[in-house]
């Protein structure tokens, strides 16, 4: 379950964390600039803090709309060949990647 | 300095375009070319392309002569490069897909391919359509036709930049936070986006989802009417897309502005809004009320929050729609790899630009254990906040008015050092995105040289009110027929 | 265990639906294919690609929700679950988070003593599967297969309201023959389309608050499943009294050693970032298909069970061997009623009549099931057929015992009952006369032992009735028979 209670935003930057959760690799110069970086927005951010929102519903899709249901039908047919030919590294009808360790 | 050329484009409305073909007066093949020349010629001042195909807009030019027939038939135009085209390299102007080629061909590139209309090009964006200027393009910079040491917009700059220049008559850009619009009022074009879900967004290479949307930019309102008529429409392929029926957005364009009531919105007239931009802006507001509109002021207090909500939300949906780009199935993968994570890592890591990796990181944060409530849901609810503003607003009016932005085209690198001022001066695109609302910008006068665009704001599924004041301020004014200096007459 | 500890146990079911297609692609689901032969661009998180739901799937999730009697929601969310792994394309799983489509449901338990008892499912929701790693195939590689990627889970989750291995064990089956039984899935555990994680922790009494629980995952038998869980329960009891404390971590369950490990590497906690997917708008519950769903929703096997004891007498072994899958119950249930129509019985006629009907769906039909390793839905003898074979029975026209070999003759292909009976002249004999010859010719023919039996010895008269049977070529009515032997035997002197 999502952890209800709000970390104070005026906490230090979790860089490191970040960068790991989304998978980038950053340089020491990258580190720091981006840390800085994203402190600023942060700071533009916290705008939305001092606004009274009480008993707004959050709007996640802009206008009421309801998602169209697709028909249960097969419309795809083998497109591996085009899909394998643009992968960095394929075998055997497979996608290789370095062996993963579970 | 400014964008000259010996070679011209099909420098013509489309009205005029299709009866000169009609009448045989010209054919698809040679506006094609021309198209496609000038284009080029343009290309080492402007760097509007990444990538462009002659050969292709010529063959499909010649299935037109022969007599295929569409709305658009014969039409060059180009296409950002963050919609996909089957076949053809489509980047999203970064590193990591430099090398990549879609299998399926955009819903919006494939209305109008079956229209007639010839693709010349795909055109330079910023990153992932992450930008307001058009800077930060792996393929290097865009230049402003009108003065080659400023930026045309951002994200869409290639797309203005060419229609600017009279290299094409139409180009589609997309729209997330005013990516169609301000490199519209940059370059003296006038540029649309539609309500959402007007527009299919199926190959439309996702930045923030609920935001984004497909949008024209062309020479006047007419032309833009007469494009977006092709390419809106409900896409069952696209669960977001709308059933909403299109309007005869061509007709609209023609109607007038007789009792039309226009809000002049204050807060689009805020602090940060250069006073000559405002002038301009107010001088086009009182040509429509010689048209016939009504001016009436009007509030949008939750304003300045659409600029704090838009970063939190935009970058939210984006660090999850480039999770995908990992190197294992398409696109670029890093040699430095010994383990997956390596590879995942050192592949992201190279194939984007600071922009995405700052934005990516930032919509990480937002999103996190522990923050998502005081930011991302908090950012939902201030968007709730926003789009009620604007529909108490529209009980009063029927349009919404005021400067697209809030200066003229600044210098190349002027605002790189500062990510953030890049971001604020997008406080009047923003919010329309976050309600999901149609918009345009119309050229609206000069200011030192550079275009000033007026932005028209509307209720949802409303275009034809936008195409219907735009007509009339193009009846009354000549801003958007000025060219850059230079450029083909 | 030195005190009374108790367990604490619940189920994650995922249940991979019968669908035709993907839950957002118009890809197979198959299994079986070529590797990625059935992966589109949109499994494969292609760039622009866009996700659509499949209507079915929805209806799926619906019919599992009315038959749990649970909340169907009006208005049902996708949310992004976001994490790195190889088999995962788009770097998120399509998922339910907060509204979905089903809640609060029940499903009711049957021991094997017979006892009863209720699980509260607390959600189920709609979620895509992802790909297949291979770690094997290449030397230093993993080489990945996104087939799967894509097809469509109903995940089902139960309260932590299961305090023993084999109560979970036995949730699990009933959930598995539900599935079945509602056509929403083949529940094949081996092609890995019913999976199940449980969570386990265990706590000092069931006032105490809930303990540290460990997640077992990837268990695929109901077997495996038990020794899983009692195992771990087992581990975690010696842990604690051993002064430990539980780890909060997933575990696999080693088969050959019936233990559980730890999965090494596996970081604690993920942090999933869920948030409303905005390329998917709300589900608003289509009412035509929850209308369709509980005009055609079927008599549930807890139901039919029921029945089955109450109205027709039938045992509790013949209603629970019955109604195990829907194939074998919805085949007794056509039996009867030809049954049923061809007699003309009344209500009181029906407990005997589906005694026979169990008696044989449960014996021969199923042993010659067996030996041809076919399941019932291709039996070479349909129900319609066998309820002529058990009319013939019913009408005197064959005993019980010749039926089976008339039976034999049906499984063969050599017709329907009467043409075999016809065809083998196996009608049973029931005039007094042709009986009788045949008795007299056998007493003539053996006076020994009809003398015994004046004498006084009863057991040669099982002998007797034999070789009369015999003399009729076993096609005698054995009641009369036996009570045209009596009389001759008392008649002669």
């Amino acid at each position: 379950m999502r952890v209800s209670d709000t970390r104070h935003p005026g906490a230090a930057i979790p860089i490191d964390a970040l960068a790991r959760l989304a998978r980038l690799a950053l340089d020491d110069d990258e580190r720091a600039r981006h840390e800085a970086d994203l402190a600023r927005v942060v700071e533009m951010m916290a705008a939305l803090a001092s606004h009274d929102v009480a008993g707004v519903e959050p709007l996640a899709h802009a206008l009421d709309a309801t998602a169209t249901l697709r028909e249960d039908a097969v419309t795809e047919t083998d497109a591996s060949a085009a899909l394998l030919a643009r992968a960095p590294e394929a075998q055997g009808g497979y996608f290789i990647v370095p062996r993963v360790v579970e | 300095m400014s964008a000259g050329g010996g070679t011209s484009g099909p420098d013509r409305d489309l009205a005029s375009l299709a009866a000169d073909l009609a009448a045989r007066a010209t054919s698809a093949r040679a506006l094609a070319e021309a198209s496609s020349r000038c284009a080029a010629a343009l290309q080492p001042r402007l760097n509007a392309l990444i990538t462009a195909t002659p050969e292709l807009a010529s063959s499909a030019a010649d299935q037109v002569d022969a007599g295929r027939p569409g709305a658009l038939a014969g039409i060059p135009y180009v296409v950002k490069d963050n919609y996909c085209t089957s076949g053809i390299r489509t980047t999203c102007g970064s590193r990591m897909l430099a090398g990549f080629s879609p299998t399926f061909d955009a819903t919006v590139v494939a209305r109008l391919h079956a229209a007639g209309a010839l693709m010349i090009g795909k055109a330079n964006l910023d990153e992932f359509a992450m930008g307001s200027s058009n800077e930060n393009s792996h393929f290097g910079p865009v230049r402003n036709p009108w003065n080659l040491d400023c930026v045309p917009g951002g994200s869409s700059g290639g797309s203005a930049a060419l229609v600017a220049a009279g290299a094409v008559p139409f180009a589609i850009g997309s729209d997330t936070g005013g990516s169609v619009r301000q490199p519209a009022a940059f370059c003296g074009v006038t540029g649309i986006k539609p309500t959402y879900g007007k527009a299919s967004r199926l190959g439309l290479v996702a930045y923030a989802s609920s935001l984004d949307q497909p949008g024209v930019l062309a020479r006047g309102a007419a032309d833009c009417a007469r494009v977006l008529a092709v390419i809106a429409g409900h896409d069952p392929l696209d669960a977001t897309s709308s059933t909403a029926p299109v309007g005869d957005y061509v007709a609209a364009a023609a109607r007038g502005v007789q009792g039309l009531r226009i809000g002049v919105v204050e807060e689009f007239f805020g602090a940060g809004v250069d006073a000559a931009v405002a002038d301009r802006c107010r001088e086009a507001l009182a040509a429509l009320e010689r048209a016939g509109a009504r001016l009436v002021p009007v509030r949008l207090p939750s304003l300045p929050l659409s600029i704090p909500a838009y970063y939190v939300l935009a970058p939210a949906e984006a660090s999850s729609n480039l999770a995908r780009f990992d190197g294992v199935r398409y696109g670029h993968r890093s040699s430095r790899a010994g383990t997956i994570e390596e590879l995942i890592s050192n592949s992201r890591a190279e194939g984007f630009g600071p922009e995405v990796k700052r934005r990516i990181l930032a919509g990480t944060y937002v999103l996190s254990a522990g923050y998502y409530d005081a930011y991302y849901r908090r950012a939902q609810q201030v968007r709730r906040l926003i789009a009620n503003d604007f529909a108490r607003a529209f009980e009063h009016c029927d349009l919404l008015a005021g400067p697209t932005t809030p200066t003229v085209a600044f210098r190349l690198g002027e605002k790189q050092a500062d990510p953030l001022a890049m971001y604020a001066a997008d406080v009047n695109t923003v919010a329309v995105n976050l309600a999901g609302l149609p918009a345009i910008s119309l050229p609206a006068g000069f200011e030192a040289g550079l275009p000033v665009g007026l932005q028209l704001v509307a209720r949802a599924h409303d275009e034809s009110a936008l195409f219907a004041a735009g007509g009339a301020l193009q009846r009354e004014t000549d801003w958007h027929l000025r060219r850059p200096p230079g450029a083909s007459a | 265990m030195s005190r009374a500890w108790q367990p604490v146990i619940g189920l994650e079911i995922h249940v991979q639906l019968a669908t035709r297609s993907k839950l957002f692609s118009g890809s197979a689901t198959a299994y079986g294919a070529e590797p990625n032969a059935q992966a589109c661009a949109l499994d494969l998180g292609y760039p622009g690609t866009l996700p659509v739901p499949n209507r079915e799937a929805v209806r799926f999730a619906i019919r599992l929700g009315l038959a749990l009697n649970a909340t169907i929601a009006p208005r049902s969310l996708f949310a992004r679950k976001n994490y790195f792994y190889p088999d995962l394309p788009k770097g998120y799983q399509i998922s339910q988070y907060e509204d979905p489509i089903v809640s609060a449901g029940t499903v009711r338990v049957r021991r094997t003593d017979g006892s009863t008892f209720e699980v509260e499912v607390q959600r189920a929701h709609l979620e895509e599967d992802a790909g297949k790693s291979v770690h094997d195939a290449f030397h230093g590689a993993t080489a990945l297969d996104l087939n799967r990627a894509g097809v469509p889970l109903l995940e089902i989750v139960s309260a932590p309201v299961l305090h023993s291995a084999e109560d979970a064990t036995a949730y699990l089956r009933t959930v598995h023959r539900l599935v079945r039984w509602l056509g929403i899935s083949d529940g094949n555990m081996q092609e890995g389309s019913f999976r199940c994680d449980a969570n386990v922790s265990v706590r000092p009494g069931p006032d105490a608050p809930l303990g540290t629980r460990a997640e077992i995952k990837n268990v695929n038998s109901f077997r495996f499943v038990e020794k899983a869980i009692a195992y771990e329960i087992e581990r975690q009891v010696r842990a604690l009294e051993n002064g430990e404390s539980i780890v909060q971590e997933t575990r696999l369950y080693d088969e050959t050693q019936n233990r559980t490990r730890s999965m090494r590497g596996k970081e604690s906690a993920h942090d999933y970032r869920y948030f409303p997917d905005p390329d998917l708008p709300p589900i608003a519950l289509p009412t035509d298909l929850i209308a369709e769903e509980r005009a055609g929703l079927v008599e549930l096997p807890d139901a039919r069970r029921e029945r089955y004891v109450s109205e027709l007498a039938l045992s509790d072994y013949d209603a629970d061997t019955l109604t195990l899958d829907r194939a074998t119950s919805d085949y007794f249930e056509t039996l009867l009623q030809s049954l049923a129509t061809a007699t003309r019985a009344d209500a009181t006629a029906r407990p005997g009549l589906a005694k026979q009907a169990a008696n044989w769906v449960n014996g021969e039909l199923a042993a010659a099931l067996n030996e041809a390793q076919a399941t019932i839905e291709h039996s070479r003898v349909p129900a319609a057929a066998l309820a002529g074979l058990l009319v013939r029975i019913h009408d005197g026209t064959v005993s019980g015992k010749l039926a089976k070999d008339v039976f034999g003759a049906m499984w063969r292909g050599e017709g329907d009952a009467d043409a075999v009976i016809a065809a083998r002249g196996l009608g049973q004999i029931s005039d007094d006369a042709p009986i009788l010859a045949a008795i007299d010719a056998m007493l003539a023919a053996n006076p020994k032992q009809a003398e015994q039996f004046r004498a006084g010895d009863e057991k040669v008269f099982g002998w007797l009735i034999g070789q009369a049977m015999k003399a009729t070529r076993g096609k005698a009515n054995p009641q009369r028979l036996n009570a045209l032997l009596r009389e001759r035997l008392a008649q002669a002197r």
